[in-house]
């Protein structure tokens, strides 16, 4: 079967033009798209990938173990850091730089973090006016709060005696079995 | 003429130059104000209450911009190009009479006069899209070229019918002579002279010239900071230039029941200008064959036929 040629222009002209005025002329009354940002500041949804944290755990330490993972899965290499061990076994970031400059917000830090410390939040105005401001250091990007995961306490979970917390004594963790009382 | 009336004439022509600059710049804004508002956005509104300082802020920008001269243009037509375009506009506008006593020039030929200066005004297109010698441009100015020549036959044809019925070439005799607006005895001619005028001014649906998708910019491609400005103010007198035309051929000019004369005037044309505005959001561009065929085929046949019948009407009817 033949396809229907297409009407030329002169034959749809007459009613198509009037149809468009008035599909227009409609759109003036409808509500406007817009957002006069400034002024009026939508919410962003809380899974917005914007500015960078890092964030502490229940008890106010930092969450951050310095295992150089979100900075070695950045695509842009944007986050720089030093790593410290405290005497009494934890392990935390000497400095954490991020130069926002370069940052894309992909969110893989967030994704590689095995402690929940590197978090993204919903706040994009960071407007600065020399490049160098944007490079945050430790002090810029460590908060008080313990962001999206709140409760969450790496070495109370984890296998790895600090002071106060022998292992075995961890949430969900059974104490070590006494392999001498184990045999038959 | 003594110096007093000198310059009395001088600062008459001052004053209406600056109310077109004006007029001109707050079309601007008008126009964008009403896309926005067809096109349920909010325009420009940060300048100023409303946004209405926006005109100003455009113009200090265009104005504190490098000039600019592309090292190969042809220097010295580049400079002039823009000039010619709102000149033969803002020249037009001496012999369009706003209220009864209110013009700056009642000449016998004054439709003839706008009529070439309209033609003029391709000129100013057509050597910008030559002189800068590239290659949108250049496209820009034939398409304009050949775009104003088919347009311009339909248009000088579609007045001759008013020509008719008012026996007078003079814009003012034109507009005495309509106790009944011509737009009720021409409706055809109107309909073609409002298409050409579109057409001539280079707006929606028949913006060729600077089709912006597939010309970059079209004429003003390699145009920068004032001369930029100067084109875009051509183009905008052009659209007041036509809206006023068709005021005073087809509409009535000053005339009307209860308000002042310029009230008239200045209603009538603001209603062509949001007409302009509101085919610019509505229509998609017209193919460049489309656009010769639909002048050529369908406007010029339709204004000699109502010139015809015109003439015929007026020969045996009026006359007799």
């Amino acid at each position: 079967m033949l396809k229907k040629p297409i009407p030329s222009y002169q034959s749809t002209q007459g009613t198509g033009i009037l149809r468009s005025l008035w599909t227009v002329l409609r759109h003036a009354f409808t509500k406007r798209d817009t957002i006069p940002y400034p002024d009026v500041k939508r919410s962003l949804p809380a899974r917005w990938r914007g500015r960078i944290v890092l964030t502490r755990d229940p008890d106010g330490e930092e969450r951050c173990v310095a295992c150089y993972l979100c900075s070695a899965v950045c695509p842009v290499d944007c986050i720089h850091l030093q790593s410290r061990q405290m005497d009494e076994g934890r392990r935390y970031p000497e400095t954490f730089t991020i130069d926002f400059s370069r940052c894309i917000f992909c969110g893989f830090c967030e994704e590689a973090c095995p402690t929940l410390a590197i978090q993204l939040t919903p706040d994009f105005e960071m407007c600065e006016k020399h490049h160098a401001s944007l490079v945050y250091d430790k002090q810029q990007l460590l908060i008080d709060g313990q962001g999206k995961h709140p409760g969450y306490n790496f070495y109370r979970r984890a296998g790895v005696a600090i002071p106060g917390k022998a292992i075995g004594e961890a949430e969900c963790d059974t104490p070590p079995v006494d392999r001498d009382s184990n045999l038959p | 003429m003594t110096i007093t009336q000198w310059l009395f004439a001088f600062s008459i022509l001052l004053l209406v130059l600056l109310s077109l600059f004006l007029i001109a710049a707050f079309m601007v804004y008008a126009e964008r104000r009403v896309l926005a508002l067809l096109q349920d956005r909010l325009g420009p509104n940060r300048a100023g209450p409303f946004g209405l300082l926006q005109p100003v802020a455009d113009l200090l920008k265009l104005i504190t911009k490098e000039h600019f001269i592309p090292p190969f243009a042809d220097r010295s037509i580049y400079t002039i190009a823009p000039i010619i375009v709102p000149f033969t506009a803002l020249l037009s506008f001496a012999v369009v009479p706003v209220d009864d006593d209110w013009w700056l020039a009642d000449i016998n030929i004054a439709l003839l006069f706008v009529l070439a200066l309209s033609s003029l005004r391709v000129y100013g297109i057509m050597l910008g899209g030559w002189a800068s010698n590239s290659k949108y441009p250049l496209f820009g100015g034939l398409r304009s070229a050949a775009q104003m020549i088919s347009y311009e036959l339909p248009m000088g044809l579609a007045l001759m019918g008013v020509v008719m019925l008012s026996g007078s070439f003079s814009l003012v005799d034109i507009v005495a002579a309509q106790s009944l607006p011509f737009i009720f005895l021409q409706p055809i001619g109107f309909f073609i002279f409002l298409i050409c005028g579109i057409a001539e001014t280079n707006r929606l649906p028949f913006d060729l010239p600077e089709a912006e998708n597939e010309l970059a910019a079209g004429y003003s491609t390699e145009y920068g900071g004032i001369q930029f400005a100067l084109f875009f103010l051509g183009e905008y007198i052009g659209v007041l230039l036509i809206a006023a035309l068709a005021t005073v051929l087809f509409l009535g000019g000053w005339h009307g029941p209860w308000l002042p004369g310029v009230c008239w005037f200045a209603i009538k044309m603001l209603i062509l200008i949001l007409l302009f505005f509101w085919l610019r959001t509505s229509m998609p561009r017209l193919r460049y064959d489309q656009l010769m065929s639909f002048g050529w085929k369908l406007l010029l046949p339709a204004a000699l036929i109502n010139l015809m019948i015109t003439a015929v009407i007026g020969l045996f009817w009026i006359k007799g």
